[in-house]
């Protein structure tokens, strides 16, 4: 029993998280967590105010999706948990390793309908990993210790301590411990050597075989493992939206994303194949369409962390449960042994670079100077290729999808399970946190941008410097486009036209920096003085709103019946 | 396809709530369900049944097992298994034999009769769900007032695992 110490609640809590190593949060105050926040003034804890508990929830969402170490939030109690659910929610739909911390009313209060009370832990368990409400000071130390371990080992999410504000009053005896024990969690499984074998096994055999890349890569850092893999076997990687750029973009055997708005190239492959290495992914509708059609004529081996995820979409042939990278890293181990490399192209392999390289060449774009492609390339084109992106929701995102290429694996984020708009420009926010020497860019749409802009603020007073691109089409473009395809252009609560404001003027508003960019000339320029600014900086860029994303695979449809420019 | 699941949960607050939320989550059904507490207070042990394909049951199984307050999910092979269910019937007495019949049919069900009164008799049987469903359809003709169920409890034979 060492380090035994006298302490209130609160202070133990900033005792514990500084154990863990946290440098920052993110967060609101309110009157059930003043206590925690008084002891702000007295650790080494750095707290940055965002302006709604949802941004603060995205930041820590961001924060911890780029250093792989929890992003902490704080909210009081009611409302502001309330608020904080939309960014828990999104960071469970993305295994985005996160602690939110909420105040809740004092212990005896609880269940009486005081102010400001809810019951947070009730609304939220359903989408957190796991939720806690200390119910003495004493327990705090384990909670938290606990808590992390919980949002970071296995398949990573968002952990939820909700804190009454008696149990951060009272003064207690503080145990800090180096061990815990959680009896149903196990968060390891041992990595499976005899599946890898007969993985490799049914990837030889297989006429067409394909690796499907999903988020777990990312999640895992699994890159140089799939690459070594895809290489030696001369296997063709397509990825889902979530695992976009698992796998270096530009590499000639990568096709991209694909799904319902993925590269046609990627879909046309992934429906020709007939056997599949699916790594991290959960086989999101958005990615395979109709789970029938998808898993027809196909063996699937599934690799992933998460036991309950095989089988849950698609019927796996084989399974390889563990940790991706370290499945991965045995697979290179064994190819090596084996002496596996393939050195020969396949008709294959000619084959699919023959596809991508028709559709790269034979995609129609939008002939306007300003047209989504030509953006995203312009932009590709001047960020190095170490910086992090983030995305909103809508049409901008599956643009970023199809142009902006992803050159060094695991730096381009969005929120593809949830689909959250607002999410990106916080998000980004945390990213630069986590990484303050790289350049963050969220793409982001109008609608979007203005969910969460007041998060300009956080980024100027905390000196933040990130770029939003504003790919600005006064409307909801996303959903108008499926009104102009699927209801006949009956146009209903999507034009943003009169009510959008002037986001040059906006941001000045804020301090920051806004520019408007209607050339490609003012484009470059824009962005390059946003990469030499040291205030975030908002890119105005007016752009048809009229234009369609596509390819685009319709709800309900298979990858084959992909909808293609005319 | 029936099933039957046994699940060592942590004795805390909430977590009857939390396993059944994710039935209803993952859009399965619960069949029936018994918690009580373990040898062991630190343990409570649920007996759920439910419906479902093997690949629906497989997942149940594995969504489960994947909460952390679970600490061993089991699913029991109902062939090495003694499980059993409590239920009452309040069953109408019309006429004299009417309460020698049902004495009859509730020793043949191994059951045991409470309360008996002018108009009407309660009938208390421990039997699998199959045999509470039998003895249901037996006793309908006189006229069931009511019914109350606990729902499964299992547990696996010796030598069976
Ligand atoms: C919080 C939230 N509300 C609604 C939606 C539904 N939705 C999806 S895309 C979209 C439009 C996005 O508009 P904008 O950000 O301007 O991007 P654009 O599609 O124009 O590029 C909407 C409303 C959502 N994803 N998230």
């Amino acid at each position: 029993m060492n380090n035994m110490e006298n302490m209130i609640g609160a202070k133990a809590l900033m005792t514990a998280m500084e154990k863990e190593g946290v440098k920052e949060v993110f967060g609101l105050p309110g009157g059930a967590n003043l206590p925690m926040y008084d002891e702000f003034a007295r650790c080494n804890i750095r707290h940055i105010l965002a302006r709604h508990e949802q941004s603060a929830a995205h930041m820590a969402d961001g924060f911890g999706r780029v250093s792989r170490k929890p992003g902490v939030c704080f909210a009081t109690s009611g409302p502001g948990a309330t608020n904080i659910l939309t960014g828990i929610a999104t960071a469970q739909a993305d295994s985005a390793p996160m602690v939110a911390i909420t105040g809740q009313v004092p212990t005896p209060m609880i269940g009486k309908d005081a102010f400001q009370e809810s019951d947070i832990i009730g609304m939220a368990n359903p989408v957190v990993k796991y939720a806690f409400q200390p119910r003495h000071a004493s327990e705090i130390p384990e909670v938290v210790k606990k808590g992390f371990f919980i949002a970071e080992t296995g398949r990573p999410g968002p952990v939820l301590i909700d804190i009454p504000k008696d149990v951060q009053q009272n003064e207690s005896e503080m145990v800090f411990p180096d061990e815990f024990k959680i009896q149903g969690y196990h968060p390891w499984a041992d990595p499976d050597i005899v599946a890898v074998e007969k993985a490799i096994d049914m990837l030889m055999h297989a006429q067409k075989p394909v690796i499907l890349a999903g988020g777990g890569t990312i999640i895992s850092s699994a890159f140089a493992e799939l690459q070594a893999v895809a290489e030696a076997l001369m296997l063709p990687v397509v990825t889902t939206f979530k695992g976009k750029g698992a796998f270096p973009e530009n590499h000639p055997l990568c096709l991209g994303p694909i799904g319902m708005h993925g590269h046609a190239e990627a879909n046309k492959i992934m429906s020709e194949a007939d056997c599949v290495l699916a790594i991290g992914t959960r086989f999101s509708d958005r990615s395979v369409g109709t789970f029938e059609e998808f898993e027809k004529n196909l063996k699937i081996i599934h690799m992933d962390v998460d036991p309950a995820e095989i089988g849950k979409n698609q019927t796996a042939q084989l399974a390889v449960v563990g940790d991706v990278q370290m499945n991965l890293r045995i697979m290179v181990k064994l190819l090596l042994q084996k002496a596996i490399k393939k050195t020969e192209e396949t008709p294959w392999v000619k084959h699919v670079k023959e596809t991508k390289s028709y559709w790269q060449e034979n995609l129609k774009l939008h002939p306007g100077e300003m047209g989504a492609a030509k953006l995203l390339r312009k932009l590709r084109e001047i960020l190095p290729k170490e910086s992090i992106i983030t995305t909103e929701v809508g049409q901008h995102q599956m643009w970023a999808s199809l142009f902006y290429d992803v050159i060094q694996p695991g730096t381009f984020f969005s929120s593809t399970g949830l689909g959250t708009m607002g999410w990106g420009f916080p998000a980004a926010i945390g990213a630069k946190v986590a990484k303050p020497d790289v350049p963050v860019v969220d793409i982001a749409g109008d609608g979007s941008f203005a969910m969460t802009e007041n998060s300009l603020a956080t980024a100027v007073l905390e000196d933040i410097p990130v770029i939003v691109f504003v790919m600005n089409n006064f409307t909801l473009g996303m959903v108008a486009q499926w009104q102009r395809t699927f209801y006949d252009r009956r146009m209903i609560g999507v034009d943003q036209g009169k009510y959008c404001p002037d986001y040059v003027k906006l941001a000045e508003s804020y301090g920051a920096q806004g520019i408007r960019a209607e050339s490609m000339d003012e484009l470059d320029k824009a962005v390059r003085d946003a990469l030499s600014s040291d205030v975030a900086t908002v890119i105005d860029i007016p752009i048809d709103p009229e234009e369609d994303v596509l390819p685009f695979v319709a709800p309900g449809t298979s990858l084959k019946d992909m909808i293609l420019p005319s | 396809m029936w099933a039957i699941l046994s699940i060592l949960v942590e004795n805390k607050p909430g977590i009857l709530f939390k396993v059944t939320h994710l039935f209803r989550a993952r859009d399965f059904n619960i069949d029936s369900i018994s918690v009580g507490v373990t040898d062991n207070p630190e343990y409570s042990k649920m007996t759920i049944t439910t419906y479902g394909d093997e690949k629906q049951i497989d997942q149940i199984v594995k969504q489960l097992d994947k909460m952390i307050d679970t600490v061993k999910v089991e699913r029991l092979d109902e062939h090495k298994t003694v499980y059993r269910e409590l239920s009452i019937f309040k069953i109408k007495l019309s006429n004299a034999n009417d309460s020698m019949e049902i004495n009859k049919l509730t020793n043949a069900y191994g059951g045991k009769v409470h309360d008996v009164k002018k108009d009407s008799i309660m009938v208390e049987l421990t039997a699998t769900p199959d045999q509470i469903k039998a003895f249901e359809e037996l006793a309908k003709p006189f006229g069931i007032i009511d019914v109350a169920r606990t729902g499964v409890a299992a547990l696996q034979r010796s030598g069976a695992e």
